[in-house]
C-alpha cells in the first residue's frame, strides 16, 4: 500500500448527506476482477448523461474542480454496501483526502486499506471549507497526517483526531495482513484453545469438498 | 465466575480475541468466513501475489448469488462479465480447498439466506463476509458483520480480522404486533427513529417481547437491516425458538453433541444489569405498516400517513435531501401513502425471502391476480432449499396463478447485478433492503416494504393499508 503522510490538494466539495457507496460505484461495475480502473466510472450516474457525456451539473466535472485530490464531503458519507470498489474509484480518480464530519463504519475502514486518508473535522469546519471552495477557485488545503492537521494558504489551521494504530498503517503504508501474520502463534494457540471446526453432520451438495485440516 | 455483568457483545468479543495488545486494536478470531463472486476475486488474486495460503479452507464457504440468473440455468449465460465472475470463484475454491455451492447446487441461494439455512451460522460464532448485510445472522446470537474485500483477503490469510471494540446500542421493542405489522416494520421504523446513522459506531443488540416473539426468519429481517442504521451488526440473544430452528441442520451437532451445545449457548445473553451505552425503546403496538418514500431506508413513514413536504424538516440537510428525493421518485409532497401506484413488485433478497415471507405473501395474493398497472410482480425465494419447500406447499402455484413470475434463488433484483433490473423512471414495491438511486436499476424509484405490502400493493396497484386485510400469524 501506498504510504501517506502529507498531502497538498485541490478540494472538491459534494455538498450532499449520506452519499452512499452505491453512488459512488453503481453495480453495474461490480463485476470487475480487479482493483484497477474504477476512476472512470466513479460516481458514474450523478458523472454522466447517456453516452457517457459528462453531466455539466454535477460538480466534478465543473472545470475549476479538475485536478482535485481532496474531496470535501457531508456527514454519513460511505453509507450502505461494504464494497471496496467505492474507496477503489475515489482513490483511482486521484483523491487522496477525505474530509467529512462522519462516515459510515465500513467505508471508513475501507479507506484505510488503500491508503486514503479521511478526515473527520466538526460540521462547522466543514462548513467553512465549502465556503473556502465556493469563494476561492483552485481553494487548496494541506492534510498532515503525522502533526494530524488541517491547513490552507490563508492560515486556517484545523486539528484532527487520529487513532494512532490506524496512523501508523497509512505513515508506513503497512501490509497489515504482514503485520498480524507476526501473531501466528497466538492464532495456533487460539485455535488449539477453541479448536473452531465447521462438521458436516448431513450431506449437503457442495461442489468442492474441503480438506480436513 | 465473573462478577462483572457483560453484554452479549462482550461476551462474543471476549471469546474470540486472539491478542488485544493495551491501547491497540484486536486481533478477533473469525469463527465463520462466506465469500460470493461479486467481492473475492481481488482478495484471492491480492492473496497469490503475496504468494499467501487460504489458512481455514474448512471454515471458509463460497456461493454465487450476487450476479446469477433467476431464470433457467441450464440456458447459457450471456453476461461475460458475470461468467468471468463465476468462473474466477470455482478456480478460486477448487486451489484454495473452500467450498463452493455454485449455482446449480440443490443448496445454493442468497449468501445470508444459506448460511443459518445449513446451521452453517450458529449462535456464539464471529461470521464476516464481504457484503454488509452480513449482519442477517445476528440474529443467532452471533457477532456478524459485512468487510471490504482487503478484509477479505486479510481473514483468507489469517482466519483474524483487526478490530476495535464497538460502542452498544440496545434497542427493546416492547408490547405486541398489530396483526398486519411484521419483522420489516418494525426495523423500517426502528431506523425511520434512529435514523440512517444513528447506529453508527455501535453493535445493536435487540429485545423487548416483540422481537422474542418473532420467529428466526423475523429475526433475520431485523438483524438484516441493521446496517441501513449504520451499525455493523445487530443481534437477537438466542432461545428456545433458535434452537429449535437449529436442530437438525446440516452442520449442527447432532444428540449429546446438540443439548451441549445448547446448554454452551444458553450463556448468549446479556447478564441482568449489563450497560450499554445507548438505549431506543419502542412499543410495537405503535407501529404500522411502514413504506419508504425517498432515497435511504430513513426515509420511510406509514402507509396511513402522505409523503412529506420537505419544508417540514428542521435541517437544511434534510430539506434539501427530502427535495432531492422527491424529486428522485417522483413523488409530490402531501400525496397519500395509498395513492402511490406502482409498476413492479419484487419479492425477495436477504431481508425477506424466506419461507416465512414467501406463506405470508402467498397468503394474501391466493385467489386474486395481479392489478392491471403491475408490468411484472417477481418472486425470488432466497435460496433453492426455500423454493423447493415453497413448492412442496403449493405457493408457487399461487402465486403464479396471481399472476407472479416464480424465479430461482439469488440477490436477483435487489442490486440489479443480472437481468432482473427496475426500468427507468419505474416505481417498485421491493421486499428488499435499500432505496439508494440506481439500487435497483438506473433512474428506478424503490419502496421498501414488508412482504405482505408487496402482495397486497401487487393485487391493488398501489400500497394498502394491509391491517384491514386480516393476516395473520405472518412474521
Amino acid at each position: 500500500m501506498q504510504p501517506f503522510s502529507r498531502h497538498t490538494g485541490l478540494v472538491a466539495p459534494i455538498d450532499r448527506v449520506n452519499v452512499d457507496t452505491d453512488q459512488m460505484v453503481p453495480k453495474q461495475f461490480l463485476k470487475a476482477l480487479t482493483r484497477q480502473g474504477f476512476g472512470r466510472i466513479l460516481f458514474y450516474d450523478w458523472r454522466y448523461l447517456p453516452g457517457e457525456k459528462p453531466n455539466p451539473d454535477f460538480v466534478l466535472n465543473f472545470p475549476r474542480y479538475r485536478g482535485a485530490s481532496v474531496l470535501l464531503a457531508r456527514a454519513n458519507f460511505g453509507c450502505g454496501s461494504s464494497r471496496e470498489h467505492a474507496p477503489w474509484g475515489i482513490l483511482d480518480y486521484g483523491f487522496r483526502v477525505i474530509i467529512a464530519p462522519s462516515y459510515a463504519d465500513i467505508f471508513y475502514n475501507n479507506c484505510f486499506k488503500n491508503g486514503i486518508l479521511p478526515v473527520t473535522l466538526p460540521e462547522e469546519q466543514v462548513e467553512e471549507l465549502f465556503r473556502g471552495t465556493e469563494k476561492e477557485e483552485g481553494y487548496t488545503v494541506t492534510a498532515d497526517l503525522p502533526n494530524q492537521m488541517v491547513s490552507d494558504l490563508h492560515g486556517l489551521r484545523f486539528p484532527f483526531e487520529m487513532n494512532p494504530f490506524r496512523k501508523e498503517i497509512l505513515l508506513k503504508g503497512l501490509d497489515d495482513i504482514g503485520v498480524s501474520l507476526q501473531n501466528e502463534p497466538a492464532i495456533t494457540e487460539f485455535e488449539k484453545r477453541a479448536h473452531p471446526s465447521a462438521t458436516m453432520f448431513e450431506p449437503v451438495d457442495v461442489k468442492i469438498s474441503t480438506p480436513v485440516p | 465466575m465473573s462478577s462483572k455483568t457483560l453484554t452479549l457483545y462482550e461476551k462474543l468479543w471476549d471469546s474470540h480475541v486472539v491478542t488485544e495488545p493495551p491501547g491497540e486494536p484486536a486481533l478477533l478470531y473469525i469463527d465463520r468466513h462466506l465469500i460470493h463472486e461479486g467481492t473475492s476475486p481481488q482478495a484471492f488474486a491480492g492473496l497469490r501475489a503475496a504468494g499467501r495460503k487460504v489458512r481455514r479452507p474448512d471454515l471458509t464457504f463460497a456461493v454465487m448469488d450476487h450476479s446469477v440468473p433467476t431464470t433457467d440455468r441450464t440456458l447459457p449465460i450471456l453476461d461475460k462479465d458475470a461468467t468471468a465472475q463465476f468462473v474466477a470463484l470455482e478456480r478460486n475454491c477448487r486451489e484454495t480447498g473452500v467450498r463452493l455451492f455454485d449455482m446449480n447446487s440443490r443448496n445454493q441461494g442468497i449468501v445470508h439466506i444459506i448460511g443459518p439455512e445449513l446451521g452453517i451460522t450458529q449462535p456464539g460464532q464471529t461470521i464476516v463476509c464481504g457484503d454488509s448485510h452480513t449482519s442477517t445472522h445476528g440474529a443467532f446470537g452471533t457477532l456478524a458483520f459485512g468487510i471490504g474485500t482487503s478484509e477479505v483477503e486479510h481473514v483468507l490469510a489469517t482466519q483474524c480480522l483487526v478490530q476495535s471494540r464497538s460502542k452498544t446500542l440496545h434497542v427493546v421493542v416492547n408490547g405486541k404486533r398489530p396483526n398486519g405489522v411484521v419483522a420489516k416494520d418494525l426495523i423500517l421504523a426502528i431506523i425511520g427513529k434512529i435514523g440512517i446513522s444513528g447506529g453508527t459506531g455501535h453493535v445493536i443488540e435487540y429485545g423487548g417481547q416483540a422481537i422474542r416473539a418473532l420467529s428466526m426468519d423475523g429475526r433475520m429481517t431485523i438483524c438484516n437491516m441493521t446496517i441501513e442504521g449504520g451499525a455493523r451488526a445487530g443481534m437477537v440473544a438466542p432461545d428456545e425458538i433458535t434452537f429449535a430452528y437449529l436442530e437438525g441442520r446440516p452442520f449442527v451437532p447432532r444428540g449429546k453433541a446438540f443439548q451441549e451445545a445448547v446448554d454452551r449457548w444458553r450463556q448468549l445473553v446479556s447478564d441482568p444489569g449489563a450497560k450499554f451505552d445507548m438505549t431506543v425503546e419502542l412499543d410495537a403496538k405503535e407501529v404500522a405498516p411502514q413504506v419508504t418514500w425517498g432515497t435511504n431506508p430513513g426515509m420511510v413513514t406509514s402507509v396511513t400517513s402522505r409523503v412529506p413536504d420537505p419544508s417540514a424538516f428542521t435541517a437544511t440537510d434534510d430539506q434539501k435531501a427530502t427535495e432531492r428525493a422527491l424529486q428522485y421518485m417522483g413523488l409530490r409532497a402531501g400525496t397519500p401513502i395509498v395513492d402511490i401506484t406502482l409498476d413492479r413488485v419484487f419479492i425477495g433478497s436477504c431481508t425477506n425471502s424466506r419461507l416465512d415471507d414467501l406463506r405470508a405473501a402467498a397468503q394474501i395474493v391466493a385467489g386474486k391476480h395481479v392489478a392491471r398497472n403491475i408490468k411484472q410482480a417477481l418472486v425470488v425465494p432466497g435460496s433453492r432449499v426455500v423454493k423447493a419447500q415453497a413448492e412442496k406447499e403449493g405457493l408457487d402455484q399461487i402465486f403464479r396463478d396471481a399472476g407472479f413470475e416464480w424465479r430461482d434463488a439469488g440477490c436477483s433484483m435487489c442490486i440489479g447485478m443480472n437481468a432482473d433490473v427496475l426500468p427507468p423512471h419505474e416505481r417498485c414495491a421491493s421486499t428488499s433492503n435499500r432505496n439508494f438511486e440506481g439500487r435497483q436499476g438506473k433512474d428506478g424509484r424503490t419502496h421498501l416494504v414488508s412482504p405482505i405490502m408487496a402482495a397486497a400493493a401487487a393485487i391493488a396497484g398501489h400500497f394498502v393499508d394491509v391491517r384491514e386485510l386480516g393476516v395473520s400469524e405472518a412474521e
